[in-house]
Protein backbone atom coordinates (compact mmCIF):
# COMPACT_ATOMS: atom_id res chain seq x y z
CA UNK A 1 0.00 0.00 0.00
CA UNK A 2 0.95 3.75 -0.54
CA UNK A 3 2.90 5.45 2.28
CA UNK A 4 0.15 8.20 1.93
CA UNK A 5 -2.85 5.51 1.85
CA UNK A 6 -1.05 4.41 5.22
CA UNK A 7 -0.76 7.70 6.61
CA UNK A 8 -4.23 8.43 6.18
CA UNK A 9 -5.41 4.94 7.96
CA UNK A 10 -3.37 5.27 10.92
CA UNK A 11 -4.44 8.91 11.12
CA UNK A 12 -8.39 8.20 10.66
CA UNK A 13 -7.50 5.41 13.22
CA UNK A 14 -6.32 7.36 15.88
CA UNK A 15 -8.29 10.38 15.12
CA UNK A 16 -11.66 7.57 16.11
CA UNK A 17 -9.50 6.34 18.66
CA UNK A 18 -9.14 9.43 20.54
CA UNK A 19 -12.56 10.19 19.68
CA UNK A 20 -14.14 7.61 21.07
CA UNK A 21 -12.44 8.07 24.46
CA UNK A 22 -13.41 11.64 24.06
CA UNK A 23 -17.02 10.79 24.07
CA UNK A 24 -16.63 8.17 27.07
CA UNK A 25 -15.81 10.66 28.77
CA UNK A 26 -18.22 13.45 28.55
CA UNK A 27 -21.11 12.15 26.87
CA UNK A 28 -20.91 8.54 29.02
CA UNK A 29 -19.24 9.35 32.05
CA UNK A 30 -19.96 12.66 34.21
CA UNK A 31 -16.65 14.45 33.55
CA UNK A 32 -18.64 17.26 31.97
CA UNK A 33 -20.68 18.01 34.86
CA UNK A 34 -19.75 21.05 37.43
CA UNK A 35 -17.33 19.43 40.34
CA UNK A 36 -18.18 21.33 43.16
CA UNK A 37 -14.70 21.41 44.85
CA UNK A 38 -15.22 25.16 45.14
CA UNK A 39 -17.95 25.30 47.06
CA UNK A 40 -18.33 25.77 50.67
CA UNK A 41 -18.61 23.07 53.05
CA UNK A 42 -21.55 22.82 55.40
CA UNK A 43 -21.93 19.97 58.66
CA UNK A 44 -25.14 18.69 59.34
CA UNK A 45 -25.82 16.42 62.27
CA UNK A 46 -28.33 13.26 61.95
CA UNK A 47 -29.60 10.89 64.17
CA UNK A 48 -29.70 8.35 61.53
CA UNK A 49 -28.74 8.79 58.11
CA UNK A 50 -29.52 5.10 56.69
CA UNK A 51 -27.61 4.37 53.29
CA UNK A 52 -26.95 7.74 52.51
CA UNK A 53 -22.70 7.24 51.12
CA UNK A 54 -20.09 9.46 50.38
CA UNK A 55 -20.51 11.33 46.80
CA UNK A 56 -23.82 11.20 47.35
CA UNK A 57 -25.95 14.25 45.19
CA UNK A 58 -27.16 17.06 47.66
CA UNK A 59 -30.59 18.33 45.99
CA UNK A 60 -32.77 21.15 46.75
CA UNK A 61 -35.95 21.65 44.79
CA UNK A 62 -34.65 18.52 42.80
CA UNK A 63 -31.36 20.66 41.50
CA UNK A 64 -28.02 19.04 42.08
CA UNK A 65 -26.15 21.97 44.60
CA UNK A 66 -23.48 19.60 45.72
CA UNK A 67 -22.07 16.20 47.30
CA UNK A 68 -21.67 14.16 50.49
CA UNK A 69 -17.88 14.81 51.17
CA UNK A 70 -17.63 13.06 54.30
CA UNK A 71 -19.44 10.87 56.78
CA UNK A 72 -18.29 10.37 60.11
CA UNK A 73 -19.55 9.56 64.08
CA UNK A 74 -19.73 12.09 66.92
CA UNK A 75 -18.81 10.04 69.64
CA UNK A 76 -19.88 12.47 71.93
CA UNK A 77 -23.55 12.87 71.19
CA UNK A 78 -23.38 9.33 68.97
CA UNK A 79 -24.32 11.24 66.04
CA UNK A 80 -24.15 11.42 62.26
CA UNK A 81 -21.96 14.54 61.17
CA UNK A 82 -22.38 14.02 57.17
CA UNK A 83 -19.89 17.03 55.26
CA UNK A 84 -21.55 18.64 52.76
CA UNK A 85 -20.03 20.58 49.75
CA UNK A 86 -22.02 23.13 48.16
CA UNK A 87 -21.79 24.90 45.05
CA UNK A 88 -20.93 28.24 45.82
CA UNK A 89 -23.07 29.57 42.86
CA UNK A 90 -25.78 28.16 45.72
CA UNK A 91 -25.77 30.81 48.71
CA UNK A 92 -28.34 29.15 51.71
CA UNK A 93 -29.95 30.88 54.48
CA UNK A 94 -28.15 29.81 58.03
CA UNK A 95 -31.32 28.59 59.03
CA UNK A 96 -31.96 25.94 56.11
CA UNK A 97 -32.47 22.42 56.85
CA UNK A 98 -31.42 19.56 55.67
CA UNK A 99 -33.27 15.88 55.30
CA UNK A 100 -32.04 12.19 54.19
CA UNK A 101 -34.47 11.28 50.90
CA UNK A 102 -34.60 8.64 48.97
CA UNK A 103 -34.89 9.17 45.05
CA UNK A 104 -37.96 6.68 44.25
CA UNK A 105 -39.41 3.76 45.97
CA UNK A 106 -35.84 1.75 45.79
CA UNK A 107 -33.43 4.02 44.59
CA UNK A 108 -30.28 5.70 46.14
CA UNK A 109 -30.78 8.29 49.20
CA UNK A 110 -29.41 11.96 49.17
CA UNK A 111 -29.54 15.08 51.10
CA UNK A 112 -32.24 17.20 50.76
CA UNK A 113 -32.00 20.94 51.30
CA UNK A 114 -34.71 23.53 51.89
CA UNK A 115 -33.94 27.28 52.19
CA UNK A 116 -34.89 28.77 55.18
CA UNK A 117 -35.94 32.92 55.86
CA UNK A 118 -32.96 34.17 57.60
CA UNK A 119 -30.95 36.98 56.02
CA UNK A 120 -27.43 36.03 56.56
CA UNK A 121 -26.18 33.10 54.40
CA UNK A 122 -24.31 30.05 55.39
CA UNK A 123 -20.42 29.99 55.61
CA UNK A 124 -17.93 27.75 54.63
CA UNK A 125 -17.50 25.25 58.24
CA UNK A 126 -21.21 26.55 59.44
CA UNK A 127 -23.65 23.76 61.01
CA UNK A 128 -26.95 22.67 60.49
CA UNK A 129 -29.02 23.39 62.85
CA UNK A 130 -32.38 21.35 61.65
CA UNK A 131 -32.02 17.90 60.00
CA UNK A 132 -34.50 15.32 59.70
CA UNK A 133 -33.01 11.93 59.86
CA UNK A 134 -33.35 8.81 56.92
CA UNK A 135 -36.37 7.28 57.42
CA UNK A 136 -36.22 3.34 58.65
CA UNK A 137 -38.28 1.26 57.35
CA UNK A 138 -37.99 -1.18 60.12
CA UNK A 139 -38.28 1.34 62.87
CA UNK A 140 -41.54 2.97 60.70
CA UNK A 141 -43.22 -0.69 61.02
CA UNK A 142 -42.04 -0.99 64.07
CA UNK A 143 -44.13 1.88 65.36
CA UNK A 144 -46.75 1.13 63.28
CA UNK A 145 -47.27 -1.95 65.16
CA UNK A 146 -46.93 -0.56 68.14
CA UNK A 147 -49.44 1.70 67.57
CA UNK A 148 -52.11 -0.61 66.24
CA UNK A 149 -51.37 -2.78 69.47
CA UNK A 150 -52.42 0.03 71.49
CA UNK A 151 -55.00 1.00 69.14
CA UNK A 152 -56.47 -2.22 69.68
CA UNK A 153 -55.76 -2.25 73.65
CA UNK A 154 -57.90 0.62 74.28
CA UNK A 155 -60.69 -0.63 71.93
CA UNK A 156 -61.23 -3.35 74.03
CA UNK B 1 9.10 -48.04 42.34
CA UNK B 2 12.03 -45.77 44.03
CA UNK B 3 13.07 -45.26 40.07
CA UNK B 4 9.74 -43.86 39.02
CA UNK B 5 9.70 -41.60 41.86
CA UNK B 6 13.06 -40.12 41.28
CA UNK B 7 11.79 -40.03 37.55
CA UNK B 8 8.52 -38.36 38.38
CA UNK B 9 11.26 -35.55 40.60
CA UNK B 10 12.72 -35.35 38.07
CA UNK B 11 10.64 -33.95 35.53
CA UNK B 12 9.06 -31.50 37.70
CA UNK B 13 12.64 -29.90 38.31
CA UNK B 14 13.03 -29.86 34.21
CA UNK B 15 9.64 -28.39 34.32
CA UNK B 16 10.54 -25.71 36.82
CA UNK B 17 13.91 -25.05 34.98
CA UNK B 18 12.13 -24.58 31.59
CA UNK B 19 9.41 -22.60 33.05
CA UNK B 20 12.33 -20.39 35.33
CA UNK B 21 14.23 -20.37 31.77
CA UNK B 22 11.75 -18.90 29.62
CA UNK B 23 10.24 -16.05 32.33
CA UNK B 24 13.71 -15.22 32.15
CA UNK B 25 14.48 -14.77 28.49
CA UNK B 26 11.24 -13.44 28.11
CA UNK B 27 12.21 -10.85 30.52
CA UNK B 28 15.29 -10.53 28.87
CA UNK B 29 13.29 -10.15 25.71
CA UNK B 30 11.26 -7.52 26.98
CA UNK B 31 14.07 -5.50 28.37
CA UNK B 32 16.34 -5.42 24.57
CA UNK B 33 12.62 -4.26 23.32
CA UNK B 34 12.30 -1.17 25.58
CA UNK B 35 16.22 -0.65 25.27
CA UNK B 36 16.26 -0.88 21.86
CA UNK B 37 13.13 1.01 21.10
CA UNK B 38 14.17 4.30 20.34
CA UNK B 39 14.37 4.01 16.65
CA UNK B 40 10.83 3.48 16.66
CA UNK B 41 9.90 7.21 17.78
CA UNK B 42 13.18 8.47 15.58
CA UNK B 43 11.52 6.86 12.47
CA UNK B 44 8.11 7.08 13.97
CA UNK B 45 6.76 5.49 10.22
CA UNK B 46 8.08 2.45 11.37
CA UNK B 47 5.67 2.64 14.26
CA UNK B 48 3.03 3.70 11.74
CA UNK B 49 3.23 0.65 9.67
CA UNK B 50 2.75 -1.22 12.77
CA UNK B 51 -0.30 0.42 14.14
CA UNK B 52 -2.04 0.18 10.73
CA UNK B 53 -1.21 -3.44 10.71
CA UNK B 54 -2.28 -4.28 14.17
CA UNK B 55 -4.95 -0.97 14.92
CA UNK B 56 -6.28 0.06 11.73
CA UNK B 57 -6.86 -3.49 10.11
CA UNK B 58 -8.50 -4.90 13.09
CA UNK B 59 -10.72 -1.96 13.21
CA UNK B 60 -13.61 -3.64 11.12
CA UNK B 61 -13.51 -7.00 13.98
CA UNK B 62 -13.40 -4.37 16.69
CA UNK B 63 -16.83 -2.27 15.40
CA UNK B 64 -18.57 -5.05 14.46
CA UNK B 65 -18.13 -7.10 17.40
CA UNK B 66 -18.70 -3.99 19.78
CA UNK B 67 -21.93 -3.48 18.10
CA UNK B 68 -23.33 -6.83 18.45
CA UNK B 69 -21.97 -7.24 21.79
CA UNK B 70 -23.59 -3.61 23.05
CA UNK B 71 -27.32 -5.37 20.96
CA UNK B 72 -27.31 -8.08 23.01
CA UNK B 73 -26.33 -6.64 26.70
CA UNK B 74 -29.26 -3.96 25.58
CA UNK B 75 -32.07 -6.62 25.01
CA UNK B 76 -30.67 -8.76 27.20
CA UNK B 77 -30.53 -6.08 30.06
CA UNK B 78 -33.97 -4.42 29.25
CA UNK B 79 -36.15 -7.90 29.03
CA UNK B 80 -34.40 -8.22 33.12
CA UNK B 81 -34.83 -4.72 33.93
CA UNK B 82 -38.31 -4.32 32.94
CA UNK B 83 -39.62 -6.61 35.26
CA UNK B 84 -38.55 -4.54 37.94
CA UNK B 85 -40.19 -1.51 36.68
CA UNK B 86 -36.96 0.22 35.36
CA UNK B 87 -35.69 -0.13 32.43
CA UNK B 88 -34.10 3.44 32.26
CA UNK B 89 -31.45 1.67 33.90
CA UNK B 90 -30.34 0.11 31.31
CA UNK B 91 -28.22 2.62 29.74
CA UNK B 92 -25.81 2.37 32.97
CA UNK B 93 -26.10 -1.04 32.92
CA UNK B 94 -24.33 -1.10 29.11
CA UNK B 95 -22.14 1.56 29.85
CA UNK B 96 -21.00 -0.32 32.98
CA UNK B 97 -20.36 -3.47 31.80
CA UNK B 98 -18.71 -2.47 28.94
CA UNK B 99 -16.50 0.47 29.93
CA UNK B 100 -15.46 -1.24 33.14
CA UNK B 101 -15.40 -4.99 31.76
CA UNK B 102 -16.35 -5.90 28.15
CA UNK B 103 -14.66 -3.13 26.77
CA UNK B 104 -10.77 -3.74 27.08
CA UNK B 105 -11.46 -7.61 27.95
CA UNK B 106 -13.08 -8.55 24.47
CA UNK B 107 -11.33 -6.05 22.45
CA UNK B 108 -8.04 -7.65 23.86
CA UNK B 109 -9.19 -11.32 22.91
CA UNK B 110 -10.30 -10.21 19.68
CA UNK B 111 -6.81 -8.18 19.68
CA UNK B 112 -5.00 -11.64 20.63
CA UNK B 113 -6.28 -13.14 17.59
CA UNK B 114 -6.61 -11.17 15.11
CA UNK B 115 -2.98 -9.35 15.68
CA UNK B 116 -1.13 -11.24 18.41
CA UNK B 117 -1.22 -14.32 16.02
CA UNK B 118 -0.13 -12.53 13.08
CA UNK B 119 2.61 -10.91 14.72
CA UNK B 120 3.93 -14.62 16.27
CA UNK B 121 3.84 -15.80 12.63
CA UNK B 122 5.45 -12.91 11.31
CA UNK B 123 8.50 -12.78 13.65
CA UNK B 124 8.29 -16.64 13.57
CA UNK B 125 8.95 -17.06 10.04
CA UNK B 126 11.21 -14.38 9.71
CA UNK B 127 13.46 -16.28 12.18
CA UNK B 128 13.09 -19.53 10.36
CA UNK B 129 13.68 -18.40 7.12
CA UNK B 130 16.82 -16.29 8.87
CA UNK B 131 16.10 -12.86 8.03
CA UNK B 132 16.36 -11.68 11.16
CA UNK B 133 20.02 -13.28 11.30
CA UNK B 134 20.19 -11.92 7.81
CA UNK B 135 19.85 -8.43 9.66
CA UNK B 136 22.16 -8.70 12.16
CA UNK B 137 24.60 -9.79 9.58
CA UNK B 138 23.94 -6.30 7.61
CA UNK B 139 24.62 -4.76 11.01
CA UNK B 140 20.80 -3.94 11.26
CA UNK B 141 19.36 -4.63 14.85
CA UNK B 142 16.39 -6.72 14.36
CA UNK B 143 14.68 -5.50 17.71
CA UNK B 144 15.40 -1.67 16.54
CA UNK B 145 14.29 -2.26 12.73
CA UNK B 146 11.47 -4.92 13.42
CA UNK B 147 10.32 -6.19 16.98
CA UNK B 148 10.26 -2.51 19.01
CA UNK B 149 7.94 -0.91 16.42
CA UNK B 150 5.82 -3.84 16.50
CA UNK B 151 5.37 -3.73 20.22
CA UNK B 152 4.82 -0.04 20.01
CA UNK B 153 1.89 -0.17 17.54
CA UNK B 154 0.04 -2.77 19.78
CA UNK B 155 0.89 -0.96 22.71
CA UNK B 156 -0.89 2.28 21.00
CA UNK B 157 -3.47 0.80 19.19
CA UNK B 158 -5.60 -1.34 22.19
CA UNK B 159 -6.46 1.22 24.05
CA UNK B 160 -8.38 2.89 21.16
CA UNK B 161 -9.36 -0.05 19.89
CA UNK B 162 -10.85 -0.61 23.33
CA UNK B 163 -12.48 2.86 23.39
CA UNK B 164 -14.06 2.58 19.98
CA UNK B 165 -15.47 -0.75 21.49
CA UNK B 166 -17.03 0.49 23.73
CA UNK B 167 -18.30 3.57 22.31
CA UNK B 168 -19.98 1.50 19.25
CA UNK B 169 -21.34 -1.20 22.52
CA UNK B 170 -23.17 1.80 23.92
CA UNK B 171 -24.35 2.72 20.47
CA UNK B 172 -25.41 -0.85 19.70
CA UNK B 173 -27.49 -0.88 23.26
CA UNK B 174 -28.64 2.46 22.46
CA UNK B 175 -29.85 1.26 19.06
CA UNK B 176 -31.74 -1.30 20.07
CA UNK B 177 -33.15 -0.28 23.26
CA UNK B 178 -34.04 3.36 22.58
CA UNK B 179 -34.57 3.53 18.76
CA UNK B 180 -35.99 0.27 18.35
CA UNK B 181 -37.69 -0.74 21.81
CA UNK B 182 -38.69 3.10 22.70
CA UNK B 183 -36.98 3.51 26.04
CA UNK B 184 -36.90 6.97 26.51
CA UNK B 185 -33.69 8.89 25.13
CA UNK B 186 -33.66 11.50 27.69
CA UNK B 187 -33.53 8.87 30.74
CA UNK B 188 -30.85 6.61 28.67
CA UNK B 189 -28.27 8.95 28.68
CA UNK B 190 -28.72 10.95 31.87
CA UNK B 191 -29.37 7.43 34.25
CA UNK B 192 -25.76 6.43 32.32
CA UNK B 193 -24.28 9.59 32.74
CA UNK B 194 -24.84 9.82 36.67
CA UNK B 195 -23.66 6.26 37.08
CA UNK B 196 -20.63 6.05 35.18
CA UNK B 197 -17.69 8.24 36.82
CA UNK B 198 -15.07 9.18 34.71
CA UNK B 199 -12.29 8.76 37.25
CA UNK B 200 -13.42 5.48 38.34
CA UNK B 201 -14.69 3.76 35.73
CA UNK B 202 -13.91 5.50 32.67
CA UNK B 203 -9.96 6.04 33.67
CA UNK B 204 -9.88 2.37 35.16
CA UNK B 205 -10.87 0.71 31.39
CA UNK B 206 -8.42 2.30 29.86
CA UNK B 207 -5.73 1.44 32.66
CA UNK B 208 -6.81 -2.14 32.29
CA UNK B 209 -6.67 -1.99 28.18
CA UNK B 210 -3.59 -0.87 28.46
CA UNK B 211 -2.22 -3.25 30.68
CA UNK B 212 -3.89 -6.23 28.68
CA UNK B 213 -2.25 -4.50 25.40
CA UNK B 214 1.20 -4.31 26.51
CA UNK B 215 0.59 -8.38 28.03
CA UNK B 216 -0.71 -9.45 24.66
CA UNK B 217 2.05 -7.97 22.42
CA UNK B 218 4.58 -8.78 24.67
CA UNK B 219 3.67 -12.50 24.99
CA UNK B 220 3.02 -12.50 20.77
CA UNK B 221 6.32 -11.24 20.00
CA UNK B 222 8.22 -13.32 22.58
CA UNK B 223 6.33 -16.54 21.08
CA UNK B 224 7.23 -14.87 17.70
CA UNK B 225 11.19 -14.78 18.60
CA UNK B 226 11.20 -18.20 20.37
CA UNK B 227 9.11 -20.21 18.13
CA UNK B 228 11.27 -22.97 16.46
CA UNK B 229 12.78 -22.17 13.55
CA UNK B 230 9.96 -25.52 11.81
CA UNK B 231 6.62 -24.53 9.93
CA UNK B 232 5.42 -27.01 13.32
CA UNK B 233 7.33 -24.58 15.73
CA UNK B 234 5.77 -21.38 14.43
CA UNK B 235 1.88 -22.89 13.97
CA UNK B 236 2.56 -24.03 17.78
CA UNK B 237 3.84 -20.58 18.45
CA UNK B 238 0.71 -19.38 16.97
CA UNK B 239 -1.55 -21.21 18.77
CA UNK B 240 -0.15 -20.76 22.49
CA UNK B 241 -0.02 -16.74 21.66
CA UNK B 242 -3.80 -17.16 21.73
CA UNK B 243 -4.36 -19.52 24.25
CA UNK B 244 -1.21 -17.51 26.92
CA UNK B 245 -2.87 -14.15 25.84
CA UNK B 246 -6.33 -15.00 26.47
CA UNK B 247 -5.66 -16.37 29.98
CA UNK B 248 -3.42 -13.90 31.00
CA UNK B 249 -5.67 -10.90 29.66
CA UNK B 250 -8.29 -12.55 31.92
CA UNK B 251 -6.40 -13.29 35.14
CA UNK B 252 -4.73 -9.71 34.76
CA UNK B 253 -8.80 -8.47 34.08
CA UNK B 254 -9.49 -10.55 37.51
CA UNK B 255 -6.50 -8.89 39.46
CA UNK B 256 -7.14 -5.65 38.27
CA UNK B 257 -11.08 -5.33 38.89
CA UNK B 258 -9.92 -6.64 42.56
CA UNK B 259 -7.55 -3.60 42.87
CA UNK B 260 -10.15 -0.86 40.97
CA UNK B 261 -13.50 -2.03 41.85
CA UNK B 262 -13.83 -3.47 45.42
CA UNK B 263 -12.87 -0.34 47.54
CA UNK B 264 -15.06 1.91 49.15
Amino acid sequence: MQRTIVDLWVGIFVTAGVAALFVLALKVGNASSVSVSDGYRVVAEFDNIGGLKVRAPVKSAGVVVGRVEGINLDTRTFRANVALRIDKRYPFPRDSSASILTAGLLGEQYVGMDGGGEEQNLKDGDRLKVTQSAIVLEKVIGQFLYGKAAETGTAK
Amino acid sequence: MLRALIGGIRLVGHLTINAVWRLGSATRFMGLVFVRSGLSFRRFQLTIDELQFAGVLSLIIIIVSGLFVGLVLGLQGYETLKRYGSAEAVGTLVALALVRELGPVVAALLFASRAGSAMTAELGIMKSTEQLSAMEIMAVDPFARVISPMFWGGFFSMPLLAAIFSVMGIFGGYLITVVIIGVDSGAFWSQMQSNVDFRGDIVNGVIKSIVFGAAVTSIALFEGYDAPPTAEGVSHAVTRTVVTSALAVLALDFVLTAFMFTGV
